[in-house]
């Protein structure tokens, strides 16, 4: 099927287009789409008032995430605008014949985490959703990226999208993980070298042995921060992990049919003389424990290092809102929130990580930590295991499903000037709260910092 | 969508760079269910010290500059994909964005909403900004089916912009216009899907 050699992206892209557009886009067929309360009410209205219903409705997949509070989800909505949005994604729902796993779903949870979960996300694919971390899916060998509400809408009533195709790139990261570094370092390790513009127009495939060792939860967080440095998204070539990791999901076919698709997945890679319009390498083994100083998450360092000179404006407000100065180290910089949750970072693998580490500690008394586990299924998988035991006696709070202290939009915000220490992926300003002060890192970072009230290299702990 | 075509007008500048699509409009007031409204909160925490209070520093309070055109630093609109941040734009009345490089996501949503993102070079950006801080009430023009960008100072940029989005921009027409009308090739396709 395949004869010119070509990169997993251009196998899949070339397979999903319609059409071609005069002046050199294509029609790109959409294969699963999912919806959420924020960026879905305006489309809605949109087909309403052109009179359209939903062209593919079985590959459309509802949940409510953003918004909603991460305490007494099965009480009424305090807060009367979020409570509204999520009213409006159930009507629309129901109006519009859309399966929605809302709160009190038993498989309710982040978008990008019941995805996976489900099965729905498989290699192959074109996936998309109102949601620029929707990159995260990429990890399963498959085109995923966010998109806007008009997109939204273009998909929910023709199941396409009119795209230009983006350039292709490949990051390789070879070699061994030191000691307490995880894939979260990885990704903030690349977006510190790469920028937080870095790869915008190209859309990349990771690849070597450093990222293949990784569980599909490494994987995961590692494509879900591809749009942080501007890619349009990111993916890993499905391998057996990939495979096993599906194997028995509610949306993947079982018995002959599986083994069929799973033959088709094991096509699914980069041909050896495939080239790429941009190529970098990196090696695992320059790669330390990572967190940010400044107010976007290309803005990232060692934790052995200390905050760099800047020349620009830019970043001397992000030093200034962050109240950092250049020079300073982070270790031993106080925080009082940690939060271990987002779309990046809320698996059973990050709990099970985090649990393993706190067990027997206890969190500082000047600090509020929050754990906000991804969906319903990671929650009741965290208790069945009695991690939430461990988080109690710890002093961590574990919270219901959501996208919670990642973007503020429920109850779960930071302070104006208060520092958290937080395993998401956007450090903006502002972003956990009007003046907070965001500190991205891997939940083994976030929780060491918990104990200790102040930000420590995990590393100490491990030797 | 409404038409793009000519547009003369002084420019706002923001010299920043990488502001993100939170800076444009939080998180916080993302809970609207319809498209209008967002203007108000555009910028809103750069904009306002705190609940009531404007800081005066900022550029949109800043009664010397004004117009439809804004001029960004690079890496204009990156983060979410919040289109919301097409709407405060828009909404505001903005229906120009000049910078030095914009991101993917943001430009898209840019052009579905009638705003025309102009993608400059660096030197060029750093000269429109000299031009405004010297003469805030600079006149920009934006000629659309020539794909210019000039003034009477001297100033002539060709830019770039895709053929598809132009015509789109100059009809008023939406990609959902176009893809329902192709209705029957996309139903061609989902068919011989199935067959393979």
């Amino acid at each position: 099927m395949f004869k010119k050699a070509q990169t997993l992206f251009d196998k899949i892209w070339s397979s999903h287009v319609v059409k071609e557009v005069p002046g050199g886009r294509q029609v790109i067929y959409i294969d699963n789409h999912f919806i959420h309360e924020v960026t879905s009410p305006q489309a809605f209205a949109g087909m309403r008032k052109r009179g359209i219903g939903v062209f593919r409705k079985n590959q459309t997949l509802a949940t409510a995430d953003h918004n909603v509070p991460t305490k007494d989800q099965h009480l009424p909505i305090k807060e009367a605008l979020s409570k509204k949005q999520v009213d409006t994604l159930v009507q629309n729902c129901k109006d519009f014949n859309i399966e929605l796993y809302g709160l009190g779903h038993k498989r309710q949870g982040i978008v990008h985490v019941i995805g996976p979960e489900l099965g729905i996300t498989q290699p192959g694919k074109t996936i998309v959703c109102g949601d620029s971390h929707t990159s995260t899916h990429g990890a399963f060998g498959n085109i995923a990226f966010g998109i806007g509400t008009s997109q939204v809408e273009q998909v929910l009533s023709t199941q396409c999208l009119i795209l230009s195709k983006p350039k292709r790139m490949r990051i390789n990261v070879n070699g061994q993980l030191q000691k307490g570094v995880t894939a979260k370092d990885i990704i903030l390790y690349l977006n510190a070298q790469l920028t937080v513009g870095g790869c915008t127009g190209y859309f990349v495939e990771y690849a070597g042995s450093a990222i293949t060792s990784l569980s599909m939860e490494g994987r995961m967080t590692i494509c879900n921060m591809s749009i942080e440095m501007g890619a349009r998204g990111g993916m890993i070539a499905p391998d057996q992990k990939t495979i096993d990791y599906l194997k028995g999901k509610p949306a993947v076919p079982t018995g002959e049919e599986f083994e069929k698709l799973s033959n088709y997945w094991k096509q699914l890679y980069t041909d050896p003389d495939a080239t790429f319009d941009k190529e970098v390498s990196f090696d695992a083994e320059a790669i330390t424990p990572m967190v940010t100083y400044g107010t976007n998450p290309g803005m990232g360092m060692s934790i052995s290092d200390l905050i760099p000179q800047g020349n620009s404006a830019s970043f001397a407000e992000s030093l200034k809102y962050m109240d950092y100065k250049s020079g300073e180290s982070l270790e031993g910089k106080e925080i009082q929130h940690v939060f271990i949750g987002s779309c990046t970072n809320s698996r059973i693998e990050d709990l099970r990580l985090v649990a393993d580490f706190v067990k027997g500690k206890t969190k500082s008394k000047t600090v509020n930590a929050l754990i906000v586990p991804g969906s319903k299924q990671v929650e009741s998988q965290a208790k069945a295991e009695g991690l939430d035991k461990i988080f109690e006696a710890a002093g961590f709070e574990l919270r219901q499903p959501g996208c919670s202290a990642c973007l503020g939009m429920n109850e779960d915000k930071v302070p104006t000037g208060e520092y958290c220490i937080s395993t998401s992926n956007r450090n903006f300003e502002g972003r956990q709260g009007p003046g907070a002060r965001t500190i991205l890192a891997s939940p083994l970072m976030a929780a060491a910092a918990a104990i200790e009230g102040k930000i420590v290299d995990i590393r100490k702990y491990l030797n | 969508m409404e038409k793009v075509i000519n547009l003369t007008s002084s420019a706002v500048p923001l010299p920043m760079e990488d502001i993100d699509t939170d800076q444009i409009i939080p998180a916080r007031f993302l809970k609207g269910i319809s498209k209008e409204g967002f203007g108000e909160n555009l910028f809103r925490d750069w904009r306002y010290t705190s609940a009531e209070e404007k800081n005066e520093n900022f550029v949109l309070n800043n009664p010397t500059y004004s117009g439809q055109i804004l001029v960004a630093g690079r890496n204009f609109g990156c983060g979410s994909s919040r289109e919301h941040a097409a709407w405060a734009l828009a909404d505001y009345g903005f229906k120009i964005i000049v910078s030095s490089f914009f991101a993917d996501i943001f430009k898209e949503n840019a052009l579905n909403n009638g705003i025309l993102p102009i993608t400059v070079s660096h030197d060029q950006l750093a000269a429109i900004f000299s031009q405004i801080e010297k003469d805030p009430r600079s006149q920009f023009s934006v000629n659309l089916p020539n794909q210019n960008f000039y003034n009477d100072q001297g100033l002539h940029i060709s830019f770039e912009v895709d053929a598809y989005k132009k015509e789109c921009l100059l009809n008023g027409y939406d990609d959902i216009d176009y893809l329902l009308h192709s209705k029957e090739d996309i139903i061609a396709y989902e068919k011989k899907q199935m067959v393979q």
